[in-house]
């Protein structure tokens, strides 16, 4: 049956090798409510080539790509497949056009095995656990990808996970391939490896998009570069005849120097010092181990590491959120090991974590601005009421200094865009005045002009004295922004560096770079 | 040894409505809803079997009627989750509310209409709703009467459980559903329909329930109608599910288990202990919260709740 | 290939911007409406009148000050319990316990009734009241603890209480509380005069503790520290604590309060309207009570409108019963529909079906 489907394919494409692109979108338009995610947009992607689709946070690429793979549905304009006009309802006509896509957030079966989840919805009948196993195993080596079919996806690292979506793909024959920031979770060396695995697919005929606004990565991989900016399509380019310069320019819509300030370090001394901290994960294995470093005022110390690596333990053991097996954590030679979040928050050690979908923690979504400012203070006037009024005074502050667009300061904040959520959770941090500041992913999901503010932000508080933690993914931010970085690698420090004198390639290293201990155990 | 057998058989009696309950919800729960429903659905399988069986007197009939009502339970569940993603716990809870008004309701109406002080099966459908003998099985001394000499939903009920087992397990369809219920993007994104799986199961899940209802007013009412006829067991049932974890082939154990615990009452000798029996009734449920208890404090990856359980699912969430 | 060149869905969902509030209001109104218009298809199929039906409910409920009364009698144990499981629902833990917690609250109360009955009235009544919401505030402590502790299923736990409450009053029926002077009949006496709810304007006082109950609620979530608290911690767990909220003493003490809201209830059934304790104290209005407080949004002042909206209902399914011999269970049954329907029409606040566009390409 499948390999019929591969003969019918073939024969059609013979019939269309007149027919070089792979894809063609012409006029594709999405709106969200009364947001325009796509205006308008043509693209095209021939076999054999990788194109990358460039765009800020925020410009449409995902959208765009989601209606190919039958995610979304557009509004308007109409798609192209090796040369025919289809209508994509489902990831199942997709699959059926030989389209796969790779999503930022894996579309995976955490209890599932590998070979389970590259099986299912797959075509044909069901195949013995052994056949299939074998299977799996030829397509790995064929690709030169390395995975266990066998492995559960809960035991596995980011890099193993994209490795099976990828399988998956291969699996399904398919010959268009979109992945959508593939490389933000991988270190450096892990994003070489995808390269060269892409280089294979696109030598064997396949077309290939990956969204990125990373622009070394755009100028290494791609044959031709389509940019998009505010929904709509600018421009597109060859890779050979443009640079990183002109990339940013039309990204941006004006000329940007993507350099983010690093003011020099003032009176620096050390306001939280962190000694032989352990912390044990829920399910009994360590989170931690035996960190030890200090973070000091009028500095910003960069934390980086693989996802998973301790960040969010580390957080959370320093706000008193979890219990601490062994060490201590001295604020101004205090110890706060054993003192409650409240009184943690009460020394001025803020904490602005921001997981994943970032209104998990320190904002409550469904409340109005004002409400949420009372998060952390709720508690501190007399009697049995909740006095609202400095709280309201302090939303409106906020709007108007941050420039949060808000309908007003009562309308739930889950109905703000990511930059306006990002700036009223940090600016209720800053507000009080903390003297430890922890961001976790600050500018997640943030434009290039959001993301500025908040690093305008952070550098204001460093100035002023406060001991700021910035936790990112993005190396060539943190680079930059950062006095000094710590790596983090299965929960221990495996190097704390001088920001201005590293590069990402040390950096990657180091956060893979703890093998001495072997990697996480399968079980 | 006479002593042993009969409560054994009583557990398995007791415990057949409880076994349809269980495979009825782990196929819903394995489709990504926590549906509370089981009650209701339960409820309104129990009224539209005995009314089949009470207009026609063919138990094919009654119990394709309970099958088809408790599907219909699951519809309207289906419908609003699924379709109209409205909360599963609202909507399972009013299911359970409306199945038990409906069943009442429509007990009372045709009670009324006939005229007669109650309502009872008539004797063709009581005959065949007796022990079924199985050749030369049942002869067997002791196994025979332990093991082949129950009515026709025992041995359903034991059928319907390998089938659901080897269907969530063995099959390219159970592996489909499963993933739908774990991740049903990741299921989508892989080309799966969803929402036709997810309303066939929860729809296939709603009929097991409804055949255990028939049991409730067919058998444990010995033919009789009685308003309210299943009387918690569906509760029982969803909560038994985490005591099975969610696997068909042990939803038997525990069906017979607390089978064993709701007879208990019958078997235990007055002259050595002397126990009220509203103490024993309380048992099954306070065992029930004992394996809850235990449940939560020793959680397992694997045998555990699907992950998208109780959540619902819209493809363009952003 | 070719079978991928089909047309788009005739309909589909999309997201919409939310609606405001206005709309939702007058959304769920129309949800409502259309719940009745479905029940009346409903009467008209088991081949009765839907408006005679609907007329009958309604004067049933308020022909005569008696049957007024009457109503107002019903609308007191489905107000308080939902008010007691707005606190629990406001804070995302499943209360389905409200059966059991009311039935705990009169067991408690009927302690003093039977055995402290020569306590002075006054005295009395406050034991009573006290004990009452002794009762449920224990029967939901008990599963609160497991869920801070252990995470354990509230759902399940709070409805297997009310199981083990009700045979709990069996137990004490067929011996320990037993009327000696039943001849051997298992009932519990009937309370003395002394144990027995006032009365105002002809219904026991109930009705006014519902009232105060209703402002009390209202306020204590809106403006209070612990309202605000149980609002973030229904939200997210991990934000409340993030914000140093102590989880497990919320949610021990919401629940204590959720339970002794309904444990009021049903010191109330128990001395103001059944004047003894039977199995049947709570008689479902626990589960009745869920369905009111979620269709009011959870908002007290709504629920005091709904229970009342389903005491009607209740109390014309009655008369319906007599006079038509239509089953009084339809009572369940309408309000299941209606509830249906508004579960279903919250969809249309934040989603919108599109159908395919006619002439458009593809």
């Amino acid at each position: 049956m499948r390999y019929q489907n591969r003969k019918k394919r073939e024969v059609t494409q013979l019939a269309l090798d007149k027919v070089e692109n792979a894809i063609e979108l012409r006029g594709i338009t999405k709106t969200f409510g009364s947001v325009v995610a796509n205006d308008h947009i043509d693209l095209d992607v021939r076999r054999g080539e990788i194109l990358a689709l460039l765009g800020e946070n925020g410009s449409g690429k995902t959208t765009l790509m989601n209606m190919i793979s039958g995610i979304y549905h557009p509004d308007e304009g109409s798609i192209h497949v090796n040369g025919r006009e289809v209508v994509i309802n489902s990831p199942m006509d997709a699959k059926k056009l030989g389209i796969g896509m790779i999503h930022q957030h894996f579309k995976l079966v955490d209890v599932f095995s590998a070979m389970d989840n590259v099986v299912i919805g797959a075509e044909g009948k069901r195949i013995k656990p052994r056949e299939l196993k074998e299977k799996i195993l030829e397509l790995t080596k064929k690709f030169g990808l390395e995975v266990d079919p066998e492995k559960k996806i809960y035991n596995m690292s980011v890099s193993e996970k994209q490795t099976v979506e990828i399988l998956k793909v291969l699996y399904r024959n398919a010959d268009i391939l979109i992945l959508d920031e593939p490389t933000a979770v991988l270190t450096p060396q892990e994003t070489q490896k995808l390269f060269a695995i892409l280089r294979r697919m696109k030598e064997q005929g396949s077309a290939i998009i990956i969204i990125t606004h990373k622009l070394n990565e755009v100028m290494e991989i791609s044959d031709r570069v389509t940019i998009l900016r505010k929904g709509k399509s600018i421009d597109t380019v060859n890779t050979a005849e443009t640079n990183e310069k002109q990339l940013t320019e039309l990204m941006v819509g004006r000329p940007v120097t993507l350099e983010i300030d690093r003011p020099k370090c003032e009176n620096v001394h050390t306001r939280l010092k962190v000694v032989d901290l352990s912390v044990k994960k829920a399910d009994g294995t360590m989170a931690l181990k035996d960190l030890s470093f200090e973070i000091k005022a009028g500095e910003i110390l960069g934390v980086a590491g693989i996802a998973g690596s301790g960040q969010k333990e580390l957080c959370e053991a320093i706000a008193g959120l979890v219990p601490v097996e062994t060490g201590a954590v001295l604020h101004n030679k205090e110890n706060i090991i054993g003192k409650t979040p409240k009184q943690i928050n009460n020394l001025g050690i803020s904490l602005g974590f921001v997981p994943e979908d970032r209104l998990g923690m320190g904002l409550v979504a469904s409340m109005g601005m004002v409400d949420n400012m009372l998060l952390k203070s709720y508690d501190k006037a007399k009697g049995i009421f909740v006095d609202r009024k400095p709280a309201k005074k302090l939303a409106e502050e906020l709007v108007e200094r941050l420039e949060i667009m808000t309908p007003n300061v009562e309308t739930p904040v889950r109905l703000l865009s990511g930059g306006n959520v990002q700036k009223v959770l940090l600016g209720r941090e800053i507000e009080s005045e903390p003297s430890v500041l922890i961001t976790a992913y600050p500018v997640r999901g943030l434009d290039i002009n959001s993301s500025y503010t908040i690093y305008d932000l952070l550098n204001e508080q460093k100035k002023k004295g406060v001991a700021v933690m910035f936790i990112g993914e993005d190396l060539d931010v943190l680079l930059e922004i950062s006095d000094r970085i710590m790596v983090l690698c299965h929960g221990e420090v495996t190097g704390i560096v001088d920001a201005a004198v590293t590069t990402k390639e040390e950096l990657g290293l180091m956060m893979t770079g703890s093998k001495r201990e072997g990697v996480k155990a399968d079980g | 040894m006479n002593f042993f057998t009969n409560f054994f058989v009583a557990a398995v009696l007791a415990g057949t409505p409880l076994l349809f309950g269980i495979l009825g919800e782990i196929i819903n729960e394995k489709s990504g809803h926590l549906n509370l429903g089981v009650e209701g659905m339960m409820s309104i399988g129990a009224c539209a079997g005995f009314m089949m069986g009470y207009k026609t007197d063919n138990l094919l009939l009654a119990l394709i009627a309970a099958f088809a009502a408790g599907m219909l339970g699951a519809l309207i569940y289906a419908v609003l989750t699924v379709t109209f993603m409205a909360d599963q716990n609202v909507t399972g809870l009013t299911l359970t509310i409306f199945g038990i008004g409906l069943s009442n309701f429509f007990g009372d109406f045709v009670r009324e209409k006939s005229g007669a002080t109650s309502l009872k099966l008539p004797s063709g459908i009581l005959d065949s709703l007796g022990k079924v003998e199985i050749p030369l099985l049942s002869d067997i001394p002791v196994l025979g009467k332990l093991f082949f000499n129950y009515n026709i939903f025992v041995y359903l009920g034991i059928v319907a459980a390998i089938l659901c087992g080897i269907y969530l397990h063995r099959t390219k369809a159970g592996l489909n559903i499963r993933a739908v219920g774990e991740n049903p993007a990741a299921a989508d994104a892989a080309g799966l329909p969803v929402t036709r799986l997810k309303y066939i199961n929860l729809m296939l899940g709603g009929g097991i329930c409804g055949i255990g209802g028939a049991y409730c007013s067919m058998i444990i009412c010995n033919g009789v109608w009685i308003s309210n006829c299943v009387n918690g067991l569906g509760w029982i049932a969803v909560a038994l599910v985490i005591f099975a974890t969610w696997n068909p082939n042990k939803a038997i154990f525990a069906a017979l288990v607390f089978g064993a615990f709701s007879v208990l009452k019958y078997y235990v000798p007055k002259s050595v202990i002397r126990i009220p029996d509203s103490i024993f009734d309380m048992v099954p449920f306070f065992m029930t919260i004992l394996v809850l208890i235990i449940t939560s404090i020793r959680s397992s990856k694997e045998n555990s709740q699907p992950q998208s359980c109780g959540v619902n699912y819209f493809r363009e969430e952003r | 290939m070719d079978e991928t060149r089909k047309k788009e869905p005739l309909i589909r969902v999309e997201k919409r911007k939310e609606r405001p509030a206005k709309q939702v209001r007058l959304l769920r109104l129309a949800s409502v409406l259309l719940a009745i218009v479905a029940g009346g298809l409903f009467i008209l199929c088991i081949g009765y009148n839907p408006f005679s039906v609907y007329a009958t409910i309604v004067s049933g409920a308020f022909r005569s000050s008696m049957a007024f009364q009457a109503t107002i009698k019903l609308m007191v144990p489905l107000l308080i319990p939902a008010l007691g499981l707005t606190l629990a629902f406001k804070m995302r833990f499943w209360n389905i316990g409200a059966e059991g917690q009311i039935i705990m609250g009169a067991v408690f109360a009927t302690f003093f009734a039977l055995f402290c009955w020569d306590f002075p009235h006054w005295l009395l009544m406050i034991c009573m009241f006290l004990a009452g919401m002794l009762g449920g505030a224990l029967w939901g402590i008990i599963p609160a603890f497991f869920k801070a502790k252990f995470g354990t299923n509230e759902t399940l736990f709070t409805l297997m209480l009310n199981y083990i409450a009700l045979y709990l009053i069996s137990f004490l029926r067929d011996g320990p509380w037993q009327d000696p002077n039943s001849s051997g009949f298992p009932k519990i006496a009937r309370f003395g005069e002394n144990a027995q709810l006032d009365k105002l304007f002809g219904v026991h006082v109930g009705w006014l503790i519902g009232l105060v109950l209703v402002v009390i609620v209202y306020i204590y979530l809106k403006y209070t520290k612990q309202g605000y608290e149980i609002s973030v911690v229904g939200e997210s767990r991990a934000t409340a604590q993030y914000a140093g909220m102590n989880y497990k003493k919320i949610v021990l003490r919401t629940m204590a309060f959720s339970g002794a809201i309904c444990g009021i209830a049903g010191m109330v059934q128990a001395s103001g309207s059944d004047l003894t304790l039977t199995t049947s104290v709570a008689g479902g209005v626990g589960f009745t009570a869920i369905i009111v407080a979620w269709l009011a949004q959870l908002n007290p002042v709504g629920i005091l409108v709904v229970s009342l909206l389903f005491s009607v209902l209740e109390k014309g399914s009655t008369v319906m019963q007599s006079s038509y011999g239509l089953s009084a269970y339809s009572a369940d049954v309408l309000q299941g529909i209606i509830l249906f329907f508004v579960l279903g029409c919250e969809f249309f606040v934040r989603y919108r079906f599109v159908t395919r566009k006619k002439g458009g390409k593809a």
